[in-house]
């Protein structure tokens, strides 16, 4: 089986966002990258486990500048064969990035294209289905678990309160939700094999913007907590109705 | 012209849908111009869709709609869209809509904004949107630059507002293709109203100390008609079901009101539900995380404050 896994850069869960001082971008001092945890936990690791039953070859996509390297190198490390970075200078919208995977993906006849469902940066949970449309491909978002049978994939996705068991032939996109792996860790032996696997940088296709962010705005900071007696629940209840209005 | 996917779920229109009219309404009374909404497939009762602001309904029926397949329906809504002239489209971000928004924007090459949160504004001159970024850590301004224009509404953004009378419906006439996907199993907890939707959520954390434990939350759900929630260790030990998980790498949700019971607060869990309307917080450690992110606090064992919060709703509730 030929797979595909794309992945994106995400700031680290534990970064407190911080704007810059006119408000029009992140502020990127001392913020620590990982790769975005659905790609990387999930995503991947299914991929791998997959390849490790049936054979074939797991790549991994990013589409980014440069400093992503460190990230591709990790997915590298856990296990995926080869990689391919689509080169752009500065990070880009969905529907940019998505034309961008679709290009390089349209020639390579890959059996499954694997996304997380979401980056937790932007939150999109829309790069996949974009490529899917771009390459006529059917897609199955938040996916939870995935068998593939002699190219017969039987995803489980989830959905509100519940879960949809799908069937549908290969070639097919997929991203992938908790459920579908657990998480790996990369050894020592990977970390070396790494740095010798290929890593091949593409060039960009031209696409116009179609969104543009102008401006973030962190949450309003809570005021100070009103403590409430432990043996007073009346009271709690009292201002949940009468000052917060939600019963 | 607002075109508006409203989604039935289960053969109902509900909340969702609900919220993604009065959302379109809103959009389109700021454009000036009119607001519709589409339905797919047979479901009964579409022309009440008019009362939260939806001009004319306008269905389009047909065999390969039965079960949902993303391609499909995101054809049905572009050919939809083209035939009407719709220069903005609506969705829920929901399961199905995150299945089709994408789509739907690689499909007409519009820009599109997944997960918004306000109402559409005009900002020097452009389109503009907000949708939480970072899992509810930041807020973006986000322009669309494209004529037609694709949003899908996070649930719980935008209180229902009726505002008109029933609407009529007419077909749409569009061919429509095969579905790729087959859907075997579709399996729907019923009762509890599902996480992302919810207006009321009561949570439990490692502080529960075990599965066996988690009656005091269930009660209290119970009374409160509330859905129930985990923080992740709790989902990954397998004391609570995934799809109870909320945080950076679970569901994140906006309910009016969410209680956390023996939870730290740590920023992943923050960040999935720090967009929630009022925030109160139970916990033994006067110095958890969490009571900084809270509105109200609660200093004390949940094992006894629990119980008689359950209380104090049931005596609240039967007056
Ligand atoms: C990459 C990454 C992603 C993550 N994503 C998420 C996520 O999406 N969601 C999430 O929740 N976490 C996430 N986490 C984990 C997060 O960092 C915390 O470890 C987790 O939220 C802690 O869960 P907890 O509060 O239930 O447990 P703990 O931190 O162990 O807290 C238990 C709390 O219970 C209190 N307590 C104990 N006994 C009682 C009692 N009898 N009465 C009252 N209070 C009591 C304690 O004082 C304590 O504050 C993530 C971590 C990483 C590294
Ligand atoms: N820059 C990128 N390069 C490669 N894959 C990406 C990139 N951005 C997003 N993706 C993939 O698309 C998924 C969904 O992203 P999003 O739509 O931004 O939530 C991610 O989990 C990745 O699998």
């Amino acid at each position: 089986m030929k797979l595909l896994v794309c992945v994106s850069k995400t700031p680290e869960t534990t970064t407190k966002i911080q704007l810059t001082a006119d408000g029009k971008e992140i502020d990127t001092a001392g913020v620590q990258y990982i790769m975005n945890p659905y790609d990387e936990w999930y995503a991947l690791v299914r991929a791998l486990e997959l390849k490790e039953s049936a054979g074939g070859s797991v790549t991994i996509l990013n589409v980014g500048p440069a400093d992503n390297d460190s990230v591709i190198r990790k997915g590298l490390a856990i296990g995926a064969d080869d990689a391919v970075r689509i080169d752009v200078s500065e990070e880009k919208d969905s529907l940019y990035t998505a034309r961008q995977i679709a290009e390089y993906a349209k020639s390579q006849a890959y059996d499954i294209i694997f996304f997380g469902k979401e980056t937790i940066s932007y939150n999109g949970s829309e790069v996949g289905a974009m490529v899917a449309e771009f390459l006529d491909l059917p897609y199955v978002g938040e996916a939870s678990h995935l068998e593939v049978d002699g190219g017969k994939a039987t995803i489980t996705r989830d959905i509100e309160g519940g879960e949809e068991v799908i069937e549908v032939d290969t070639p097919v996109a997929v991203s992938a939700a908790k459920g579908m792996a657990e998480q790996r860790i990369p050894n020592m032996r990977g970390i070396m094999m790494a740095k010798r696997k290929p890593l091949e940088v593409v060039a960009a296709v031209d696409y116009p913007d179609t969104t543009r962010i102008v401006t973030y705005e962190k949450p309003e900071e809570k005021g100070s907590v009103k403590l409430i007696d432990p043996d007073n629940m009346d009271e709690l209840v009292r201002l949940l109705h009468e000052e917060a209005k939600v019963i | 012209m607002v075109l508006v996917y409203a989604e039935a779920t289960n053969g109902q229109f509900k909340k969702a849908a609900h919220e993604v009219i009065t959302y379109g309404k809103k959009t389109a009374d700021i454009l000036g111009t009119e607001c519709h909404a589409l339905v797919l497939g047979d479901t009964p009762g579409a022309e009440a869709l008019g009362k939260y602001g939806a001009g004319k309904v306008y269905r389009v029926s047909g065999a390969s709609l039965a079960a949902f397949d993303a391609a499909v329906y995101t054809a049905a809504i572009a050919d939809a869209a083209k035939q009407l002239g719709a220069t903005v489209i609506i969705l829920s971000h929901n399961s199905t809509g995150k299945n089709i928004t994408g789509r739907l924007a690689a499909r007409l090459e519009a820009g599109s904004v997944p997960g918004a949160n306000t109402v559409p504004e005009m900002r020097d001159g452009y389109f503009t949107v907000r949708k939480p970024v970072f899992s509810g850590k930041a807020f973006a301004d986000v322009q669309l630059l494209t004529d037609v224009k694709i949003i899908s509404v996070a649930g719980n953004s935008i209180p229902v507002k009726e505002s008109g009378a029933e609407a009529s419906v007419e077909t749409l006439e569009i061919s429509l293709p095969e579905p790729r996907t087959k859907v075997v199993k579709h399996q729907v907890a019923t009762g509890r109203v599902p996480l992302p939707e919810a207006e009321l959520v009561v949570s439990g954390g490692r502080g529960l100390k075990g599965p066996e434990n988690w009656g005091v939350i269930e009660d209290l759900a119970e009374a409160l008609g509330a859905t129930t929630a985990c923080s992740r260790p709790v989902a990954d030990s397998d004391w609570r079901p995934h799809h109870e998980h909320v945080g950076q790498t679970g569901v994140a949700i906006r309910p009016n009101l969410y209680i956390a019971a023996g939870i730290s607060g740590a920023i992943q869990h923050l960040a999935g539900v720090n967009n929630s309307k009022t925030i109160v917080v139970i916990n033994s450690d006067a110095d958890a995380p969490f009571f900084k992110a809270a509105d109200y606090g609660v200093v004390g064992d949940l094992f006894e404050v629990l119980p008689r919060l359950t209380e104090a709703v049931k005596k609240y509730r039967g007056q």
